[in-house]
């Protein structure tokens, strides 16, 4: 038990800064997850690889001279055909199939991924500098980096833009339509197939973006992938399925919480007090439901 | 008929080609001295696991050009069977089993990275096979009474202390406060028991003990603690990620501290991947080409490090250098014990007293080398172009110790 955190209060406000700025990254992986768990009903493990080949994407044109924040739109572009590709090679195999055979699928992309990129780029750390500088806040004693800041701002930004293309537009229209009944939008027309795989696309793109902003403000390497799986796996759960503004606020909860975790019981209990708080809540979960069933009875 | 003989002269060429490699896997054979290692060659160790391969390579090649291994009047060759143990533990004793019993192996080179050399130990250990070992530093290796390991390099508890100790120098002989980050691994948890140990040991005071996740790369809550704090040192180890993730938030939150020491500077390529910001860390190193120990095989520092570069293009990481002086401490062994028998080849390891290129090499009781102080390197940078420089111990201190490091105001 650490107490420094009381004692110097100005540490809480870095504490949920950093916190709610980790957190938005976190959800925007989630997101991608959230939506095609919620439409194609995947669970996708290979998420945080999709994330880390975003990441690479950024690095190798930070590597050629390019600067790296222009990722953020690269790596989607490419992302999004190695969704589709990814879809029509496998995940069109699984997605009527059990729940766990599209684990099962996803895990060995997910290992076929890592070795891949191990093979390809190396087993080195590595990392692309921004070169944004750092935001002092309150007489320097709470500092932000700009590249935080920066993966906050394009997060949100690409959370919208997806909300709103939901909303708006056709293929947007037809996804929501197939999550809510796959066999009636087929009936009316919906080409299922196409929208499946702009669905699994759309979810690369978004690992893509997250991978570009893990590059800048953190370290890619090829096995560093599944803590972005987990973690986004974590904030779909406790946000619950087909809730996107819960994703949001479930991600900047869950940042803040490891914060706090992190200071108040130590470093060594971060992910595990954020494993235990899942356990909790589904254990509330389970409890508010049995209650529901009595009723029902 | 004619299916029949096809597959009969198939089946005799296979029976064929299994016997002579049998008979070609023993541990002598003809002029040659079979080694055998499990290796690193693909997996997260993957670079690392390179690294070590070109450095046994490189100092086959040369103890083999350089008139071999001596034994009973006649001179032998090296060679060495490698497997790719995928990084994981449990393929790395499959493997190490396999070279001693299938492929008849009687002495081996050790796998990259503590936790493989461990899993491979009691392997060997069984066997009784000698085993030269370059890259497994963690302490509990050593503590385990292991009869047939040997390390040539300076264990992982020495890592770090000589930095609160020159820190403590610095501070005009009196204590320090210390704050510490450590990866929640074997290896990064022995450099913090040296550190733990140097702080009892100059009274100075730990104010921040942070176990990092392995999964973890973001490291802001601990450094925003070391900003409260204001501790006079900041020791950091968490391998590559580690050090990188490290350099990169310090440089980003401003935080000031007088000194910060980490391991895993090289590996990490932190003066390439960081630039300025990297200016000023202090590294611990096993070794660094500018340090003046010398042999007859690779004669210096400097030379190893032309050498190497010429033949793989790269500049020798301690990794590999000290791999290549596993291979000079077999030789001297072999030619001491003037035998292949694996008792008396392991009495002679035991014995081991030479210096190299990479420095000299005395093994303790429980197989670790204690006859060489790990160093001390700062990265100093002018302009753009940043250099690691020995600053400690001051034997070899090709340059003075900046301290305290200036403030990021003043950079």
């Amino acid at each position: 038990m650490d107490l420094l955190i009381f004692q110097v209060p100005i540490l809480m406000v870095q504490a949920s800064l950093d916190g709610i700025l980790l957190g938005i990254l976190f959800a925007l992986i989630a997101y991608g997850m959230a939506l095609q768990w919620g439409v194609m009903n995947i669970i996708n493990i290979a998420q945080g690889d999709l994330v880390i080949l975003g990441g690479y994407i950024t690095y190798f044109m930070y590597l050629s001279g390019i600067h790296p924040a222009l990722g953020v739109i690269v790596a989607p572009a490419i992302m999004y055909f190695v969704g589709v590709g990814l879809y029509k090679l496998v995940i069109n195999k699984v997605v009527d199939r059990d729940l766990f055979i599209s684990i099962l699928a996803t895990f060995g992309i997910s290992i076929l991924f890592m070795q891949l990129m191990n093979f390809a780029f190396g087993a080195d750390v590595v990392l692309a500098n921004s070169e944004f500088g750092t935001t002092m806040l309150f007489d320097n004693s709470v500092t932000l980096p700009n590249s935080k800041i920066f993966s906050a701002i394009i997060s949100i930004i690409f959370a919208i833009g997806l909300v709103v293309y939901m909303k708006k537009s056709k293929l947007g229209r037809a996804i929501r339509a197939t999550a809510q009944n796959a066999r009636a939008a087929k009936i009316l027309g919906v080409d299922t197939e196409k929208v499946y795989a702009a669905t699994f696309g759309i979810n690369a793109a978004l690992c893509g973006v997250a991978g570009s902003l893990v590059a800048i403000t953190f370290t890619i390497h090829p096995y560093m992938g599944l803590p972005y799986t987990i973690r986004s796996f974590m904030i779909v759960i406790i946000a619950g399925l087909g809730n996107l503004p819960g994703v949001a606020v479930s991600g900047m909860g869950l940042g803040m919480f490891e914060e706090f975790a992190d200071y108040i019981l130590g470093t060594e209990f971060r992910i595990g007090s954020v494993f235990l708080l899942l356990v909790l809540i589904l254990v509330y979960r389970r409890f508010k439901l049995s209650k529901k069933r009595e009723y029902l009875k | 008929m004619k299916l029949n003989k096809i597959i009969l002269s198939f089946i005799s060429a296979f029976v064929l080609l299994l016997s002579t490699s049998v008979t070609s896997f023993a541990k002598v054979v003809g002029d040659k001295i079979i080694l055998g290692s499990a290796i690193s060659l693909t997996g997260k160790y993957s670079s690392n696991g390179v690294h070590t391969q070109n450095g046994y390579n490189m100092a086959v090649d040369r103890i083999n050009s350089m008139g071999g291994v001596k034994v009973g009047g006649k001179t032998y060759k090296f060679e060495i069977i490698y497997y790719d143990d995928e990084s994981n533990p449990k393929r790395a004793a499959q493997l190490a089993e396999r070279l001693i019993s299938q492929d008849g192996v009687e002495f081996m080179l050790g796998p990259y990275s503590s936790g493989l050399t461990k899993a491979i130990a009691p392997v060997t250990e069984k066997y009784g096979v000698p085993m030269v070992e370059a890259n497994g530093a963690s302490r509990s290796l050593f503590t385990k009474g292991y009869k047939y390991l040997f390390a040539v390099l300076a264990p992982a508890n020495l890592y770090l202390d000589v930095a609160i100790d020159l820190a403590v120098e610095k501070n005009g002989g009196k204590p320090v406060t210390v704050a510490m980050a450590f990866e929640q691994d074997a290896f990064s948890q022995d450099v913090r028991l040296g550190v733990l140990e140097a702080i009892d040991r100059t009274g100075s005071k730990k104010v921040i003990d942070d176990k990092l996740p392995k999964e973890l790369n973001d490291m802001a809550a601990t450094l925003a603690k070391v900003k409260a704090v204001k501790p006079d040192v900041l020791v950091v180890s968490g391998h590559t990620k580690g050090a990188l993730t490290a350099i990169r938030q310090i440089a980003e939150m401003k935080v000031d501290v007088p000194m910060l020491a980490m391991t895993h500077c090289d590996a990490a390529k932190l003066s390439k991947q960081h630039g300025k910001n990297s200016q000023y860390a202090l590294c611990a190193s096993q070794w660094h080409k500018t340090l003046t120990y010398k042999d007859d095989f690779f004669k210096d520092g400097m030379t190893y490090d032309a050498d190497f570069k010429k033949l793989f293009d790269y500049a020798p990481p301690y990794q590999a250098a000290e791999s290549s002086a596993a291979l000079l401490v077999f030789k001297d062994a072999f030619e001491r014990a003037d035998s292949f028998d694996k008792v008396k080849v392991r009495d002679a390891l035991a014995a081991t007293n030479m210096q190299t290129f990479y420095g000299n090499i005395k093994f303790a009781e429980g197989g670790q080398n204690v006859d060489k102080p790990m160093v001390l390197f700062q990265v100093m940078c002018d302009g753009d172009n940043c250099e690691n420089k020995v600053v400690a111990p001051t034997k070899w201190a090709s340059a003075e110790l900046i301290h305290p490091i200036p403030s990021w105001s003043k950079r």
